[in-house]
């Protein structure tokens, strides 16, 4: 396994298969959060189900509603397993404190979206600022 | 973090659940920012339109409000998604505004005053100087730390909230000196002209930086903004960059010099007539079908009011025209007459919401409005996500389009 060093995130540990994107994120306007697929036509994930996956992505991107947003689709069951950026936005962070969502950015090793590949096996502890990738040496 | 015996008071739970909850969700956040401790906060202005908070939001709320929660420092809110006087005519469901209802009277019992303004700096209390604040609409935050040299994050709802409830915030980004410093030197070749071309000059900055932790100095300007012109300067800015903090070398009030802001130090980089009006031209054409003009974002100032309603005064609206006021606003324009002007052309005055965060979609399909003309840079970014078409025009170009029906 293969351990990447990023900065203290927040939320529990958790276990989970990466889905990447050298794109960026917004609750706001990328989503059909009921649905739990990329919704925007010119989204590199579009069409794709976010549902249960760790996202690995470049930065987020909204103004100050969509640090509501993540709580609303944390409550109705649909979302993601935790996020990984390489720089998150202050109030996506904010919105991941009130959600409970697991949430890490600025690695170490370089561009987190070259670092992790989709499907990935991917174990994260915000506390300690570690990633594993179980499925590499 | 450090914390006072207060601060651990409050995390052990000593002080009630409402500031429990709100000390932890600072620290998360604190941590991940790394700050050492919290500021405390003059005020606190959040976020909370239906359309963001959702169901599952409200319930959030509503438990908040139940567990006792009260605002510990004066906690003002931005603009509502719902005119609860004016809702049908838009084409908004009373589900939304059931909603809408839910969160007021949720914020209500907590203490929170329902300012519903994003224009607070001009009618409630504008911060001072050195003024560390909670703040929570984009433009509320680059005005409040550019213009007045006040101290805020974007805070989002529920981290607004929070210092609300704990006086406080994580001291972090732009409560610290150094992350105040000009990282990016811009110059003006153009003179701005109107509360559009600054708009236009706010986006252009917005889009060269486009970062929420570069800090743009702009110099070259030989005109001084009025405070509606540095409103459209910065929510522009703000919306098209996630910029919360620029100076105005020789006029805005920590930036006397280039040099005072370490911008002397950083090469200069040239917002030439071709940047501007490539924004221009990015958007519709004369001639064009025109569905619905719409001041917003920000609400308008008493004097913005004055100035529509002279351009409407007398005249006989063909399309639809919505002037958003903010509500500290609306009783003067109506007492001078300005609502009044509005209305009899055919226009509507619309109090405590700002278009664009009330169901914009759902009132754009349900009305069959697509070509939307507005001068606020600002909406027109947002609306283009939101299935419109928007276009951008002076204040007078909007009111001339309404009157012909067409964009001139």
């Amino acid at each position: 396994m293969k351990i990447l060093k990023c900065h203290v995130g927040m939320g529990d540990k958790v276990e989970g298969e990466a889905l990447v994107a050298k794109d960026n994120f917004s609750a706001r306007y990328d989503l059909d959060r009921i649905k739990g697929v990329f919704s925007r036509p010119d989204h590199e994930l579009a069409g794709q189900s976010y549902d249960g996956k760790i996202l690995v992505m470049n930065t987020s991107k909204g103004g100050v509603a969509s640090a509501w947003m993540l709580h609303e689709m944390k409550m109705r069951g649909v979302t993601p397993k935790a996020i990984l950026f390489n720089t998150a936005n202050t109030i996506l962070a904010q919105g991941a404190a009130l959600a409970d969502l697991t949430m890490c950015d600025r690695f170490e090793e370089g561009d987190v979206t070259d670092l992790i590949q989709t499907g990935d096996r991917l174990e994260i502890d915000p506390a300690a600022g570690t990633v594993t990738i179980a499925n590499r040496t | 973090m450090r914390l006072t015996d207060e601060e651990e008071a409050m995390l052990a739970g000593k002080m009630g659940k409402a500031r429990q909850w709100a000390i932890d969700h600072q620290i998360k956040v604190g941590r991940m920012f790394d700050a050492e401790d919290l500021v405390p906060v003059s005020q606190a202005h959040m976020m909370g339109d239906p359309e963001a908070v959702g169901e599952a939001g409200a319930d959030f709320l509503e438990g908040m409000a139940d567990d006792g929660a009260r605002v510990a420092i004066p906690t003002i809110t931005d603009p509502r998604g719902v005119d609860l006087s004016y809702y049908e005519p838009m084409g908004q469901t009373e589900e939304m505004a059931t909603l809408e209802r839910r969160i007021v009277g949720a914020l209500e019992r907590m203490g929170v005053m329902m300012t519903n303004t994003c224009i607070n700096y001009q009618t409630i209390m504008p911060p001072v100087r050195g003024d560390h604040v909670a703040f929570g609409d984009t433009g509320v935050v680059i005005y409040a730390n550019s213009a007045c040299g006040a101290r805020s994050n974007f805070e989002g709802g529920p981290s607004a909230l929070a210092a609300g409830l704990t006086g406080r915030t994580p001291r972090y980004g732009l409560h610290l000196d150094e992350k105040r410093r000009a990282t990016r030197r811009l110059r003006v070749s153009e003179q701005p002209r109107g509360l559009t071309d600054w708009g236009i000059l706010g986006a252009v900055a917005g889009k060269t930086v486009g970062s929420y932790w570069e800090v743009p100095v702009i110099e070259g300007l030989e005109v001084t903004p009025t405070s509606d012109e540095m409103k459209h300067l910065g929510a522009a800015m703000a919306s098209y960059g996630s910029t919360p903090l620029f100076h105005l070398a020789g006029i805005t009030p920590e930036a006397p010099t280039l040099a005072a802001v370490g911008g002397d130090t950083l090469e200069s980089e040239l917002l030439d007539a071709d940047a501007m009006g490539a924004m221009r031209s990015r958007f519709g054409g004369k001639g064009d079908k025109l569905d619905v003009v719409v001041f917003a974002a920000p609400q308008l100032s008493l004097v913005e009011m004055e100035q529509v309603s002279r351009l409407c005064d007398g005249q006989t609206l063909k399309v639809p025209l919505f002037a958003c006021a903010a509500p500290q606003v609306y009783p003067d324009a109506q007492r001078m007459g300005f609502v009044d002007k509005i209305e009899t052309a055919g226009g509507k005055v619309l109090v405590g919401t700002c278009f664009y965060n009330g169901f914009a979609r759902e009132v754009g399909e349900a009305n069959g409005w697509t070509r939307l003309l507005s001068n606020s840079a600002k909406i027109v970014n947002i609306l283009g996500g939101y299935g419109y078409e928007p276009a951008l025009a002076s204040m007078e170009d909007c009111v001339s389009s309404a009157i012909a029906g067409e964009i001139v």
